[in-house]
């Protein structure tokens, strides 16, 4: 059973969805509870990212997460649930989960055919020594990505894969047994629901 | 790179596909769900569904094709006829789309936009707008004006004034329909789409007059839009997905290539 963390960010049912086409049981919970002792745990969310962590807080998530994470629970981040993983937002200057350290910074002015929030259908690159998440990836590939903020891990080492919209930021990245990625799995098509397909049976190396 | 999108717009009335020529008439051509997910599998990059029926037992109809959607095609799609206000909207959303479309009840009262916005995020709000050309005079400089009824309806705003006002109250994005070249097959209003797209920061999506393949290069490039919208080219089997997106890559636009083949990494 995977647990979706449930903070009022955005609409979890579509990864539930997803993972329901893909055969995988879910539940979406807001009780830290289910989070401490899921098999699995996807850290979803669309939103800003003060009032996001002022639900967590308010709900014990924040806590549940940390502890998920230390007891090497399988957790995956997707887009403000990933930003939330790193130390610190400059959206409303918030500090945030710090399960890896790095920062999320705003989009500086980019020219005016690049706009912000970055929403479509971008190509990752995938670096380093490759990640079983994206095993399989091609080299032409397509990921739908909303979001106007970006990821900065602060260990270059563990970024999975980068994206350019007027700079090039880190589209992935992983810790142990924490997996993030700034895109939606759950509405790139098929292969987005390979690479959550991939995540239900994930087990990482700790 | 940012890619090109090729958005498909179905029109829906009491639970049936249905296409309407220059809003005079509408004929139904099938199944909204099952042409969903052909096009999802075909590699469309979004779907824009728009509910056309009149009666209110309709709208619980729509409701539940939105929820067959959700359940079986994995890409963004938007829903929009009717809505008036942000709890229309939430009910869209929470039965699976990734965002409303605001028309003619953004006209009558564009603080929807904002309020909207501030309930589900600037990414899920788009202005959908209908665009006749008219004399330029002084309440209209641009001569683009905007019309809500099907184009019955003339409303005296000028089209890039009303972009601009729409992306001040917090659409993130703006579908501009040209009412002169809806159903007409002879291409996009080009003018229109680049004046509006020029005008604002936000994603503009090219509607009304799709006909060839070279007609959405022609407004993806020389319209400056970022998306264009297809409708009778796909619904009567003219072109396929494949054909159009092939064009438009081998004429040098970025365009989301990876089709529907990665049932083979679904295996691994």
């Amino acid at each position: 059973m995977i647990t979706i963390v449930d903070y009022d960010a955005g609409n979890p049912t579509s990864v539930q969805r997803a993972l329901a086409a893909l055969g995988a049981e879910s539940r979406i919970s807001p009780d830290p509870e289910h989070v401490r002792r899921a098999e699995r745990v996807i850290f979803p969310g669309v939103g800003h990212a003060q009032s996001a962590m002022a639900v967590l807080a308010q709900r014990g998530l924040d806590q549940a997460l940390r502890e998920a994470f230390a007891q090497g629970t399988p957790i995956l981040g997707v887009c403000v649930g990933a930003q939330l993983s790193l130390t610190r937002s400059e959206e409303g200057d918030t500090p945030c989960l710090d399960l890896v350290p790095g920062n999320v910074r705003r989009f500086p002015p980019l020219p005016r055919e690049l706009k912000v929030p970055h929403m479509g259908w971008n190509r990752i690159e995938p670096c380093g020594p490759g990640h079983p998440l994206l095993a399989g990836v091609p080299a032409q590939n397509e990921f739908y990505f909303v979001h106007s903020y970006y990821l900065e891990p602060s260990d270059p080492e563990c970024v999975l894969a980068t994206c350019e919209h007027g700079l090039r930021f880190a589209a992935a990245f992983a810790r142990a047994n924490l997996a993030a990625l700034q895109f939606h799995p759950e509405k790139s098509g098929p292969l987005g629901l390979a690479l959550l397909d991939r995540f239900t049976r994930w087990s990482p190396r700790c | 790179m940012l890619t090109k999108r090729v958005i498909s717009c179905l029109d829906v009335r009491d639970g049936k596909l249905a296409k309407s020529i220059q809003f005079q008439g509408t004929i139904d051509i099938g199944d909204p769900v099952e042409k969903a997910h052909e096009y999802y599998e075909a590699g469309l990059d979004e779907l824009v569904f728009y509910d056309i029926t009149a009666s209110h037992e309709g709208r619980g109809i729509m409701l539940d094709v939105v929820r067959r959607v959700a359940a079986q095609v994995f890409i963004p799609f938007s829903v929009g006829g009717g809505l008036r206000s942000v709890s229309d909207a939430g009910r869209v959303l929470e039965a699976g789309a990734e965002k409303v479309n605001y028309n003619s009840g953004a006209v009558e009262r564009p603080e929807v936009l904002a309020e909207a916005a501030r309930a589900f995020g600037v990414q899920a709000v788009v202005l959908s707008m209908d665009v006749l050309r008219t004399a330029p005079t002084a309440q209209l400089p641009s001569g683009f004006e905007v019309v809500t009824h099907g184009g019955r309806q003339r409303r005296g705003i000028d089209a890039l004034e009303w972009a601009r006002r729409a992306e001040q109250l917090g659409a993130g994005e703006i579908v501009v329909n040209s009412i002169d070249a809806d159903g007409t097959r002879q291409g996009y209003d080009v003018a229109l789409t680049r004046q509006i797209a020029d005008a604002v920061s936000l994603p503009v999506i090219a509607s009304g007059g799709g006909g060839e393949c070279e007609h959405l290069r022609e407004v993806l490039v020389e319209g400056h839009a970022d998306a264009a919208l297809v409708a009778s080219m796909l619904h009567y089997g003219s072109h396929t997905v494949q054909e159009i997106k092939g064009y438009l890559s081998q004429h040098g636009l970025a365009i989301r290539t990876s089709p529907a083949a990665f049932s083979a990494m679904l295996a691994k």
